[in-house]
């Protein structure tokens, strides 16, 4: 399996070009690094790749063909404010099942405790709604995963240890992941491969 | 023990709410449990001040003043029920549309809403119930048709805000449809919205039927509302008789009151953020 993105342009509105003809590809199983200076337009790139927005020129394949708009994206994408992700009028437990299936073994290799599930969102500290936002991607059985900034805001156990569930899965299931971060070292550990957008 | 109290807190307001409302459940249906005969005529107890056996006083024709006021007020309600009910149908309906059906729809509606907002409420209301023919139906569908546009407004905001969330683009991602997404995202958010402003419309409406009605353009003279008796205890408030205007103004006021007070404990009640209160 084989995430391409071939000649992407992207620019908001009237402004100018975000950027043009950027190439980038990931293999399953394979973890790559997207870095870059802010606003270079990396968080644009990965809701391109998400289906979040629709590139302006070129195109996403996967294994060679083109990503269906409807049912379930094959590419997930884990926000850098979990906050915002949660719907706030919904308790935790009907999050986790929005994805379709209640994962008992991710949850427990994230560490999310039973009684959070009964929580309402404005509940939990954001370490502890990453963790549900985590594990409603990884649930929903993606292809690939992408991490824009998804543990920049917590502390380094807390990102140690949703991580180390995060490539466990990955392992098990062939799945890529994309990991846009700021932090050059946390980069390097992950990685297999680093770009610079 | 901190807990407990904390606990107590939203007893208290739920309580609050549940007393409001077997008071106005009592208004609405006052027929049941008033002696409706007191309403006649009676010649031999006219004038007669706040007793025991008449808590309100008797008019000028001997009627029981408290009787009168339970059956005006019952009629109140039930016009600003009516009315309420039908401006925030409106209010929903539009409000949605506006903010789901494109750029055209949302500003031929956001004018209409304007243009509403514009014009003094009483006085469109004295209009549109004026030109339908007056009487009960003029004021129900005047009613209806003036007092939606701050709350469609809302709604409208509402759905807009909560349509562009990230959770709900993150919900298209993992394949739920349209559908799935306004009845599971997006109409959790509006239900508060709604309650709460159909809760801030009631007390709006009965006081502009009250209104409307003393002025004399509203319900027809022989039904016994609010407005109507006001408006005849005017001429006699001259001549001592005090009680004919006070406590039917005082209970319109209490009634208005304890809406509102009911509304704002919904409020409390739903918001999840205030659910540890």
């Amino acid at each position: 399996m084989r995430l391409e993105a071939k000649g992407i342009g992207f620019k908001y509105e009237k402004g100018p070009w975000l950027f043009r003809d950027v190439n980038f590809h990931v293999e399953a199983g394979e973890v790559v690094g997207i870095t870059g200076a802010s606003g270079r337009g990396k968080t644009t790139f990965c809701r391109i790749l998400a289906g979040f927005e629709r590139a302006l020129e070129g195109e996403i394949l996967l294994d060679g063909q083109k990503i269906l708009p409807k049912g379930m994206h094959p590419v997930q994408l884990v926000l850098q404010h979990p906050e915002q992700a949660v719907n706030p009028r919904w308790k935790m437990r009907k999050v986790l099942e929005e994805s379709g299936t209640f994962d008992e073994n991710i949850q427990r290799l994230l560490g999310i405790e039973k009684e959070w599930l009964s929580r309402w969102p404005g509940e939990l500290s954001g370490g502890e709604l990453q963790r549900f936002c985590v594990a409603r991607a990884i649930s929903a059985s993606p292809k690939f995963l992408i991490a824009d900034e998804m543990t920049t805001m917590l502390d380094a156990i807390t990102q140690a240890q949703i991580w180390q569930a995060v490539l466990e899965t990955a392992k098990e299931r062939n799945m890529g992941i994309i990991v846009v971060s700021h932090e050059r070292k946390l980069m390097e550990r992950l990685c297999d491969r680093i770009v610079e957008l | 023990m901190k807990m407990n109290l904390l606990s107590n807190r939203r007893q208290k307001t739920l309580w609050m709410m549940v007393i409001g409302t077997i008071v106005l459940l009592a208004i609405i249906f006052s027929k049941v449990w008033v002696d409706t005969d007191k309403i006649l005529t009676n010649l031999n107890t006219r004038n007669v001040a706040p007793t025991w056996d008449y808590l309100f006083g008797t008019d000028w024709l001997g009627r029981d003043m408290f009787t009168r006021t339970m059956m005006g007020l019952s009629l109140s309600i039930r016009v600003g029920l009516i009315g309420a009910i039908g401006s925030t149908v409106i209010a929903l309906t539009l409000g949605m549309v506006a903010a789901t059906m494109g750029k055209t729809v949302d500003r031929v509606i956001s004018w209409l809403i304007d243009l509403f907002l514009s014009v003094p409420h009483l006085v469109a209301l004295i209009l549109i119930s004026f030109t339908v023919g007056g009487g009960f139906k003029g004021v129900v569908i005047g009613l209806i048709a003036t007092h939606w546009p701050s709350l469609a407004r809302v709604i409208r905001a509402e759905v807009m805000q909560v349509r562009s969330a990230e959770y709900v683009q993150m919900s298209r991602r993992l394949g739920k449809s349209n559908g799935w997404i306004a009845v599971h995202h997006i109409f959790p958010h509006l239900v508060p919205q709604v309650i709460i402003g159909f809760m801030l419309l009631f007390p709006h409406a009965i006081l502009h039927e009250a209104a409307i009605t003393f002025l004399g353009l509203g319900l027809s003279p022989h039904e016994p509302a609010i407005g109507i008796i006001l408006s005849e205890s005017m001429k006699y408030l001259s001549s001592g008789l005090w009680w004919l205007a006070f406590f039917p103004g005082l209970a319109l006021l209490i009634v208005v009151r304890l809406f509102d007070k009911i509304g704002e404990s919904l409020k409390v009640l739903i918001d999840p953020t205030k659910a540890h209160l």
